[in-house]
C-alpha cells in the first residue's frame, strides 16, 4: 500500500516557520484584529486586580471597618436581660464604648441652616481600630471632653461652617470641635444619604431627643484583651443574642459580609467587562473572516504544493494564537494601568483604602482568557481554511458553501456557549442566574443584530435613488462585500444603549420624585412629633401659612405570633410556608376609620372601628406584603405593643400607591384599639419654595428640636447625587463597550483599506476629485455612526419603556434633547475616527498609495 | 516507455442554476513518462478543468485519473495533496507566488514540506539556474512578471517532480519575456527529465511539445504529434 494514504506528519516546526513567514507582512493587520479584545481584557484584568486588592485590603483592614472586636446593638433600649449580657462581656477586662445613634435635625447657628443628619452619641474611646479622621487632627479626642461635636465634611461645606461654630442638636448647643473626614466603616456614599454628627453620649439625654417612639439604635463596642478568642466566644453567645433579638458584628463577620458585598460588586463589573470582551471577540471573528478571504489564493497555492488541510488550518491558528497572546499581554498591561483608576471611580462605595499592587493572578487570568476567547471566536472563520480547494489557483471559486453542515462549526458554537456559561458561573451564584445571563446576553445580541440588519435592509429596500451620486455611494458602502456594518452596529449600538438607558432611568427616577413635588402635592414631612406637641406644631404650621395636609399617629410594635405560632415555632416547623422575617422588624402602624385616596381594598372587608372594647381588632394589611409572607384574610396576628399583647385578625388586604409624598403603612388598625398606646405623630404639609422651607424648618428646630423634617428638595438632591455616583460607574463601564466598538471600527477601516484604495483610485481615475472621494467616505461613516446610534437608542427606548411600564409604573417620556445629544455625539465620534483612519487613502496620490500598500 | 498519467473515460459535470453542465465528456489519453504534451483548445473547451483533474486538484464526476499508477479519484483531498507534493509541480499563468514569502522561501516551501535537508542550498542552486540568485530576498511584489515566473519555475522543479503541469505559463508575459521563460522551461524540463503537460492558447508554444491534445466542447477532437497537429491547424 502506498504511504500517501497515511496521514502526513504535521511537521510542527515547519508550521511555526510558515506561520511566522506568512504573518511577516500582515503583523500590523493581525494586531488590529486582536486590538478589539484588548479593551475587554484590560477591563477584566483591571476588575480582577481591583477585586484581588479589595479582598486583601478588606482582610487587612477589617478591624477598622467595625472599629472594635465586637459590636452589639438593638433598636430598643436594652432590656434587663440584655444589660446583664452586655455587662458580663464588659467583665472580661474589655474596654468598651456605647453609642446611641438616630436621625435628627441640626441647626447651624451662624447661618440658621438646618439639615436632617445621623447623630452618633458616643462614650469611651471608640474606635479601637482605625481612627476618626478629623481636621484639626486632635478634634477626635477633644470633642469627647465637653459640649462639642464632630461634623461631617459634606455638611461643613454645605453650610459653610468652620470649627468653632455652633450647632443646635435638640435642646443643646454644641461647639464644632472639628471636621469629620472619615469614620471607621463609613463610605462617601453613606455620608451623602445621612451625614454623621458625633457628640459625647453624656449629653444625649439633655438634648431631649431620646423620646418614646423615636427610632434609636443602641450599640456597645468592645475591645477585648488579646487572649480572648472573640469568634469562639460569639459562637457560644449566639443563642443568647438571638433570643434577645440583638444584632452583633465581629471583625470576622464584618470581613465576610463586606467581602461578600464587594465580591458581588466585582462580579457584576466583571460581567460588564466580559460583555465588552465578547463584543471584541465578535470583532475578531469578523476581521479574521475578511483576512481569511484574502488568504484564499495563498492557501490554494499551498494546497497545490501538498500542504494538507490540517496543516493549512494550523498555520493560521498558530498566527491567531501568537497574536492573541500579544493582544492579551497588551490588554493585561493596559488593565493594570486602568486598575489604578478604578479605586478613584468607586471610592464613594468603598469602606477601605484600596492598594493598587499588580495582581499577577489577575494578569495570568486575563492573558489566558484573552488567548482562549480569541482562538474560540477566530476558529469560526478559520475553519473555512480546511475547505479551500487548490483549484482556486486555476480559477477563483471562493469559499465552499454549506458551512452550516460542518460539524466542526457547530462544535465551535457549542464551545463558545459553554465558555460563556462557564464564565458566568464563576461570577454568579446559581444556575438560574447563569442561564438567565447567558440567555439575556444572547437575546440582547440577537435583538441588536436583528435591528441592525433591519436597518440595513431598509436602506437597501428604500434606497433613495433620486439622491446625488456621492450620497448614494456613501450609503451603499454599508452593504458592500466584506462590510463590517453588522458588527459595528452591534458593538457601538450596545455601548450607546447602555449610556442611553442610564440617562432614561436617571431622568425617570428624578422625574418621579419631581412629579411627586408637583403643584399642590405635599412636599414636606415632619415626624417624631410627641402627642403633647401635636396641636402646637399644627398651629405653627398654619400660622406660617402652610396647610396641614395630613396628621397621622404612629405606633411602633413587634409581631409576637401568627396563628399562635411564634418565630421559634415557625423556625422549627419545616412544612410551614410562613416566614420568620416579619418577626424581626419593627412595625410602624396607624389607626383610622377610612381608607386614604392612595389605597384600594383588594380582599376582605374594611372595618374602620372595633364594635366594642373586647372585640378583636380587624386590621388591614398591604396586599404585596401579605402575599410575600403568605398571610391571608382571617389569619390571627398577635402584636407586642411596647410590652402589651394586642390580638388582631387580618380583616382586609389593600393595595397602596407608595410613590406619593405622604404617610403610608403596611398595617392599619381600626379606631378604638391603639388610642392610648405610646405614639408619635407625623404631619404632612406643602411649602412653596426653598426660602419658606428653610424659615419653617428653622422655627421647628428651634421650638421643637426633637422633631425631624424631611424636605422633598433634600431627597431630590440626595437622589441626584446618588444617581450621579452610580451613573458615573455605569458610564465608566459602558465606555469599555463603546471603546471596543470604536476599536472594531478602526480595525475594520484599516482592514478594508486596500479595498477602499482600489475603489478610491478607480473613482479618481474616472475623474472624481479628492473632495468627492472624501465626501463619499465621510458620508459612509455618517450613515454608519447614525445607524449605530439609532440601533442603540432604539434598544434603550424599548428597555426604558419596559422599565417605566413594569418596574417604575410611570409614564415613559424620554427627553428628546438627551436622545439628540447621544445620537449626534456617537455619530460625530464615528465619523471622526473613520476619517482619521482613512486619511492615508484620501490624502496621498493614488499611484503612490497603491505602490506602497500592495 | 511507462505511462505517468492515464486518463480513462473522464467526465466532469457541474450543477449550475439547477441545470447540469458537462464540461468534459469521456476523455481518454495516456502520457508517457519524460514526454511533453500540450492541451489546446478555444476558451471554454475544458482545458483548465482537465488540467485540474489530471493534477488531482479536483475530483472527476465519472472515469478516472491515474497519476504514477495512483488512482486519484479514490483518494481524499489530503491524500491527493501528498501525491502532489511527491510527484507534481505546477506553473500558473499568474505565477501564484506566495506574496508574504521571499523568492527564496517560495522555492524552499515544497522541499521543506517534503522534509528534506539542505533545503536552502538546493533552492539557491535552483534560483541560480533561473538566473535570479541575487533576488532571493526580494518579495514577489518587488519582482517583474518575468522574474516572478522564473521563480515559479524554480519552485516547480524544486521537489524534483515526476510530472509538471503548466497553465498558460507565458500568458501574462510580453513576447520577449515569454520566449525567455519558455526556453528556460524546456531546458529545465529536459535536464530534469520531467514529464511536461501544458495548457495553452499559444500554438507556437504547443508546437514545441511532442504531442498536442486538442479539445473542443469538452471532447478531444484530435490527439497527435505536435508537428502534425500544427500542420493540420495551419
Amino acid at each position: 500500500m502506498n504511504d500517501y494514504t497515511q496521514k502526513q506528519p504535521l511537521q510542527f516546526n515547519w508550521l511555526l516557520k510558515m506561520a511566522w513567514r506568512d504573518s511577516r507582512k500582515n503583523r500590523s493587520r493581525l494586531f488590529l484584529f486582536i486590538s478589539s479584545i484588548i479593551v475587554g481584557i484590560a477591563a477584566l484584568v483591571a476588575i480582577y486586580s481591583f477585586g484581588d486588592n479589595l479582598k486583601r485590603d478588606i482582610d487587612n483592614q477589617a478591624a477598622t471597618l467595625i472599629g472594635a472586636d465586637l459590636s452589639v446593638s438593638d433598636n430598643r433600649p436594652f432590656s434587663k436581660e440584655t444589660l446583664h449580657l452586655i455587662d458580663s462581656l464588659k467583665g472580661l477586662d474589655a474596654r468598651y464604648s456605647e453609642e446611641n445613634s438616630f436621625a435628627s435635625m441640626i441647626l447651624f447657628k451662624k447661618n440658621q441652616g438646618t439639615r436632617l443628619v445621623q447623630i452618633r452619641a458616643l462614650s469611651g474611646d471608640f474606635p479601637y481600630y482605625g481612627e476618626l479622621e478629623t481636621t484639626p487632627a486632635g478634634a477626635a479626642t477633644e470633642f469627647r471632653k465637653g459640649k462639642s461635636a464632630l461634623v461631617d465634611k459634606t455638611l461643613m461645606l454645605q453650610f459653610n461652617a468652620q470649627p468653632g461654630d455652633s450647632i443646635q442638636v435638640g435642646n443643646l448647643t454644641f461647639q464644632i470641635a472639628g471636621i469629620l473626614n472619615k469614620a471607621p466603616g463609613q463610605t462617601g456614599f453613606a455620608s451623602t444619604v445621612a451625614p454623621a454628627v458625633f457628640i459625647p453620649l453624656q449629653y444625649v439625654s439633655a438634648t431631649g431627643l431620646l423620646q418614646k417612639g423615636s427610632r434609636i439604635n443602641y450599640t456597645v463596642y468592645y475591645k477585648f484583651p488579646k487572649d480572648v478568642d472573640v469568634n469562639a466566644m460569639v459562637k457560644k453567645l449566639d443563642p443568647k443574642f438571638e433570643k434577645q433579638e440583638l444584632n452583633y458584628d465581629t471583625i470576622q463577620t464584618r470581613k465576610e459580609n463586606t467581602g461578600k458585598s464587594f465580591s458581588d460588586l466585582t462580579d457584576f463589573l466583571a460581567l460588564v467587562g466580559f460583555i465588552a470582551l465578547l463584543l471584541g471577540c465578535i470583532g475578531v471573528a469578523s476581521s479574521v473572516h475578511i483576512y481569511m478571504r484574502e488568504k484564499l489564493t495563498t492557501v490554494a497555492v499551498l494546497r497545490c504544493m501538498g500542504v494538507s488541510s490540517r496543516q493549512a488550518f494550523l498555520i493560521y491558528l498558530i498566527q491567531i494564537l501568537g497574536i492573541g497572546f500579544i493582544g492579551s499581554v497588551t490588554g493585561a498591561l493596559l488593565g493594570t494601568i486602568i486598575q489604578q483608576i478604578l479605586p478613584v471611580v468607586l471610592k464613594d462605595f468603598l469602606p477601605v483604602e484600596i492598594s493598587s499592587a499588580i495582581s499577577w493572578l489577575a494578569v495570568g487570568q486575563g492573558i489566558l482568557l484573552g488567548m482562549l476567547i480569541s482562538v474560540l471566536f477566530a476558529l469560526l472563520p478559520l475553519l473555512s481554511v480546511r475547505k479551500i480547494s487548490p483549484l482556486n489557483t486555476l480559477r477563483l471559486l471562493g469559499e465552499e458553501k454549506g458551512g452550516w453542515k460542518d460539524w466542526a462549526r457547530w462544535l465551535v458554537f457549542l464551545l463558545i456557549a459553554l465558555f460563556v456559561i462557564g464564565f458566568a458561573t464563576l461570577q454568579l451564584d446559581g444556575w438560574i442566574q447563569t442561564l438567565a445571563f447567558a440567555a439575556g446576553l444572547f437575546i440582547a445580541f440577537a435583538v441588536l443584530y436583528a435591528i441592525a440588519m433591519l436597518l440595513v435592509w431598509m436602506v437597501r429596500r428604500f434606497f433613495p435613488t433620486s439622491w446625488s451620486y456621492l450620497w448614494r455611494q456613501g450609503l451603499s458602502n454599508l452593504y458592500r462585500p466584506n462590510n463590517q456594518t453588522a458588527i459595528l452596529l452591534v458593538s457601538i449600538g450596545l455601548g450607546t444603549a447602555f449610556i442611553s438607558l442610564l440617562f432614561f432611568v436617571q431622568s425617570m427616577l428624578i422625574g418621579r420624585v419631581t412629579m411627586a413635588a408637583g403643584k399642590n402635592q405635599p412636599n414636606m414631612i415632619l415626624f417624631d412629633i410627641q402627642s403633647s406637641q401635636k396641636a402646637a406644631i399644627a398651629s405653627l404650621t398654619r400660622s406660617e401659612g402652610l396647610p396641614v395636609i395630613q396628621e397621622v399617629p404612629v405606633i411602633t410594635m413587634r409581631l409576637q405570633s401568627i396563628n399562635d405560632q411564634t418565630a421559634a415555632d415557625i423556625k422549627k416547623d419545616k412544612k410551614t410556608t410562613l416566614s420568620v422575617k416579619p418577626f424581626g422588624r419593627e412595625f410602624r402602624v396607624t389607626f383610622r376609620d377610612t381608607l386614604g385616596d392612595t389605597e384600594k381594598l383588594s380582599a376582605g372587608k374594611w372595618m374602620g372601628s372595633v364594635a366594642g372594647p373586647r372585640d378583636t381588632a380587624r386590621i388591614s394589611v398591604e396586599q404585596k406584603y401579605a402575599e410575600s409572607n403568605h398571610w391571608h384574610v382571617g389569619d390571627r396576628l398577635m402584636f407586642n405593643v411596647q410590652g402589651l399583647m394586642v390580638p388582631t385578625v387580618i380583616g382586609s388586604l389593600r393595595t397602596v400607591e407608595w410613590n406619593r409624598v405622604q404617610t403610608n403603612f403596611l398595617v392599619i388598625f381600626p379606631k378604638g384599639v391603639l388610642e392610648d398606646a405610646p405614639q408619635f405623630h407625623v404631619l404632612v404639609t406643602r411649602v412653596q419654595d426653598n426660602r419658606q422651607s428653610a424659615a419653617f424648618q428653622q422655627k421647628i428646630v428651634q421650638q421643637f428640636p426633637n422633631v425631624s423634617v424631611i424636605d422633598l428638595a433634600l431627597i431630590l438632591n440626595v437622589l441626584d447625587e446618588i444617581l450621579d455616583k452610580i451613573g458615573f460607574v455605569i458610564r465608566f463601564m459602558a465606555a469599555f463597550s463603546i471603546l471596543t466598538g470604536l476599536v472594531v471600527l478602526i480595525a475594520s477601516v484599516m482592514i478594508s483599506k486596500y479595498q477602499r484604495m482600489q475603489e478610491s483610485v478607480l473613482l479618481r481615475t474616472l475623474g472624481a476629485s479628492r473632495k468627492q472621494v472624501f465626501a463619499i467616505t465621510a458620508l459612509e461613516y455618517v450613515f454608519l455612526g447614525a445607524l449605530s446610534a439609532l440601533t442603540g437608542i432604539l434598544l434603550a427606548l424599548a428597555g426604558g419603556w419596559a422599565l417605566a411600564r413594569f418596574s417604575f409604573d410611570t409614564p415613559f417620556r424620554p427627553a428628546l434633547s438627551v436622545i439628540g445629544f447621544i445620537f449626534l455625539s456617537i455619530t460625530a465620534l464615528t465619523v471622526l475616527i473613520g476619517l482619521l483612519n482613512s486619511r492615508g487613502v484620501l490624502n496621498r496620490p493614488p499611484l503612490e498609495v497603491l505602490r506602497k500598500e500592495v | 516507455m511507462a505511462s505517468i498519467l492515464k486518463v480513462s473515460n473522464l467526465s466532469k459535470t457541474y450543477q449550475s442554476a439547477g441545470r447540469s453542465l458537462t464540461v468534459l465528456d469521456d476523455i481518454n489519453f495516456d502520457i508517457e513518462e519524460g514526454s511533453t504534451a500540450a492541451i489546446v483548445g478555444p476558451s471554454g473547451s475544458g482545458k483548465t478543468t482537465l488540467l485540474g483533474l489530471c493534477a488531482g486538484l479536483d475530483r472527476a464526476s465519472a472515469g478516472e485519473v491515474a497519476l504514477n499508477s495512483i488512482v486519484l479519484n479514490t483518494l481524499s483531498e489530503d491524500q491527493r495533496a501528498t501525491v502532489r507534493n511527491r510527484y507534481v509541480g505546477f506553473i500558473f499563468q499568474n505565477f501564484q507566488l506566495l506574496p508574504t514569502l521571499t523568492a527564496l522561501e517560495n522555492v524552499m516551501v515544497p522541499l521543506e514540506l517534503h522534509g528534506e535537508k539542505n533545503v536552502k542550498q538546493r533552492s539557491l542552486e535552483l534560483l541560480d539556474k533561473v538566473g535570479l540568485a541575487d533576488r532571493g530576498h526580494h518579495y514577489p511584489t518587488q519582482l517583474s512578471g518575468g522574474e516572478q515566473q522564473r521563480i515559479s519555475l524554480a519552485r516547480a522543479f524544486s521537489n524534483s517532480p515526476r510530472i509538471l503541469f503548466a497553465d498558460e505559463p507565458t500568458g501574462n508575459l510580453d513576447a520577449e519575456t515569454g520566449a525567455k521563460v519558455e526556453k528556460l522551461l524546456f531546458e529545465l524540463n529536459r535536464d530534469a527529465g520531467t514529464t511536461l503537460v501544458l495548457v495553452t492558447h499559444d500554438l507556437e508554444l504547443a508546437a514545441k511539445t511532442q504531442r498536442v491534445i486538442r479539445l473542443k466542447g469538452g471532447k478531444i477532437i484530435s490527439d497527435e504529434a505536435a508537428s502534425k497537429s500544427i500542420h493540420t491547424q495551419l
